[in-house]
């Protein structure tokens, strides 16, 4: 039971997936489900089943942007959205290939340096997505130029005064909750 | 009138006119923004893949340091706002999340300041009869779709803002001060967010199909209250003429006659003066000069 991935799922994600009676209302008002394999609610099916291969390496898993559009319209209140992250963290934690590589990439990159520096810095998150990826070179350099002439992100990071701080969170979450892996 | 305020990371970057309109506006109305000081980044959109304490704790240590100042706190970005209440949802409602969070943050939660919505402070708060009374030019002739995207408004449980389906707080505001406000039922549809970097097709598809129907809808800009949405809407556009998204602080600053909006434009990647000059709004500013239109640089 303990390696039962609805059993894992549900108790990650605080929500009861066998809830879902596929009226595909989820999957009616995804606004990313063209570009998944399998869309919301059989995704949901493929979890009760115990398809754990099939699930944690889908792209759909990691396609999710997080709109909670199928969240609030489940008749059976099941926050998808949050499924879809428990899901990640799955994926994530038994070290299985991304279904989109490059969404991983940005937000391990992301949440690498709010560990580091308390806040966010853009200029250093996209020139490491850029260099580490495997989006095409060129792509967004006219766009980051664009940015970079108006003022919007700035090469030097802010002083939060809150790195330690937030050092100090990362770490008491990875020792007191889930045996996640180290963001970066 | 006093609040914490929380400007979070864009505000200082991508959204960094959203944060100069917002204190302009809030500075001319007389209502007390105070950065909590030493924030941290909420943790949106990348904390939840990885650690669900985490997410929720990251966006409680500014909880915490609103609660030691004692004033409700607003956060501008939806993500941000978004993260703050729920953390806030956890604390209130989950006695054993909100053990895990206390311990990793270090701090007793006890549930006196709230988290606003910027827009509910300003409709509800200020009023949109007297924000309708400090209007020097109204935006006659400006034809606009309020957006909202999605991390305001839901889920609804959490954000407790407004009507998830059908939210009329921005076109409350856009009327107040003298905007046409246009109907359109694209107001909370998603602009793919984050996936903007790592799968920008699927981004442009969002915000070609939005900046259809706004088009459709009769609209010469877009209104937004996010700062990723607009980034996303004015960056990711691939179709000729192209549409600039304003911040409904930007809109109301202009109204208000301050001074420094004309500054503001100069931030867009689409450059907006031409849809204000085209409806008649004095005070537009002139169209930037020495920057390439986007399209141009992107070529």
């Amino acid at each position: 039971m303990l390696n039962n991935l609805a059993f894992e799922t549900d108790r990650l994600s605080g929500q009861t997936v066998e809830l879902c009676y596929h009226c595909h209302k989820c999957t009616a008002g995804c606004p990313v489900v063209d570009a998944m394999e399998f869309g919301p609610d059989h995704l949901l099916r493929l979890v009760a089943l115990d398809q754990r291969q099939e699930v944690l390496s889908s792209r759909d898993i990691w396609l999710c942007a997080g709109c909670y559009t199928c969240a609030t319209r489940c008749p059976n209140d099941i926050d998808i959205s949050a499924v879809m992250d428990a899901l990640r963290q799955l994926s994530i934690r038994e070290g299985i290939t991304a279904g989109e590589e490059n969404a991983l990439l940005f937000h391990r990159l992301f949440i690498g340096v709010v560990e580091r520096m308390g806040r966010s810095h853009e200029a250093a998150t996209l020139g490491l997505f850029k260099v580490l990826s495997d989006t095409p070179l060129m792509n967004d350099v006219g766009a980051g130029i664009g940015l970079f002439l108006r003022g919007k992100v700035p090469l030097l990071p802010q002083r939060s005064g809150a790195a330690r701080e937030v050092r100090a969170i990362f770490q008491e979450c990875r020792s007191s909750g889930e045996p996640t892996d180290k963001a970066v | 009138m006093e609040y914490s305020y929380y400007p979070g990371c864009s505000l200082h970057s991508t959204g960094i006119e959203y944060g100069l309109s917002t204190r302009a506006v809030f500075n001319h109305l007389g209502i007390g923004l105070i950065e909590l000081s030493g924030w941290n980044c909420c943790g949106a959109s990348s904390a939840h893949a990885f650690d669900h304490n985490l997410a929720l704790a990251l966006p409680a240590r500014n909880l915490a340091l609103a609660q030691q100042s004692g004033r409700d706190l607003v956060a501008p970005c939806a993500a941000c706002f978004n993260r703050m209440k729920a953390a806030d949802y956890s604390l209130r409602n989950d006695p054993e999340e909100r053990a895990l969070i206390e311990a990793a943050v270090g701090f007793h939660f006890t549930g006196e300041v709230t988290v606003r919505p910027m827009l509910a402070v300003l409709h509800d708060d200020y009023g949109v009869e007297a924000i309708a009374a400090q209007v020097q030019q109204p935006l006659r002739g400006l034809k606009v779709v309020p957006y909202y995207g999605c991390l305001l408004v839901r889920p609804p449980q959490i954000t407790q803002f407004d009507d998830p389906d059908h939210p009329q707080v921005m076109a409350d505001l856009l009327q107040a001060i003298g905007a046409e406000v246009m109907p359109w039922s694209y107001a909370t549809d998603c602009c793919g967010a984050g996936l903007s970097l790592s799968r920008a097709d699927i981004v442009q598809k969002q915000v070609s199909r939005l900046v259809e129907r706004a088009r459709e809808a009769g609209a010469d800009a877009l209104v937004t209250a996010c700062p990723l949405c607009q980034v996303n809407l004015e960056m990711r556009q691939t179709s000729q003429p192209m549409m600039p998204a304003f911040y409904f602080t930007e809109l109301i600053g202009l109204a208000f006659g301050l001074p420094e909006a004309k500054k503001w434009w100069r931030k867009h990647l689409i450059d907006p003066t031409p849809v204000l000059h085209a409806a008649g709004i004095p005070g537009a500013g002139v169209p930037a000069k020495g920057l390439e239109p986007l399209a141009k640089v992107v070529e």
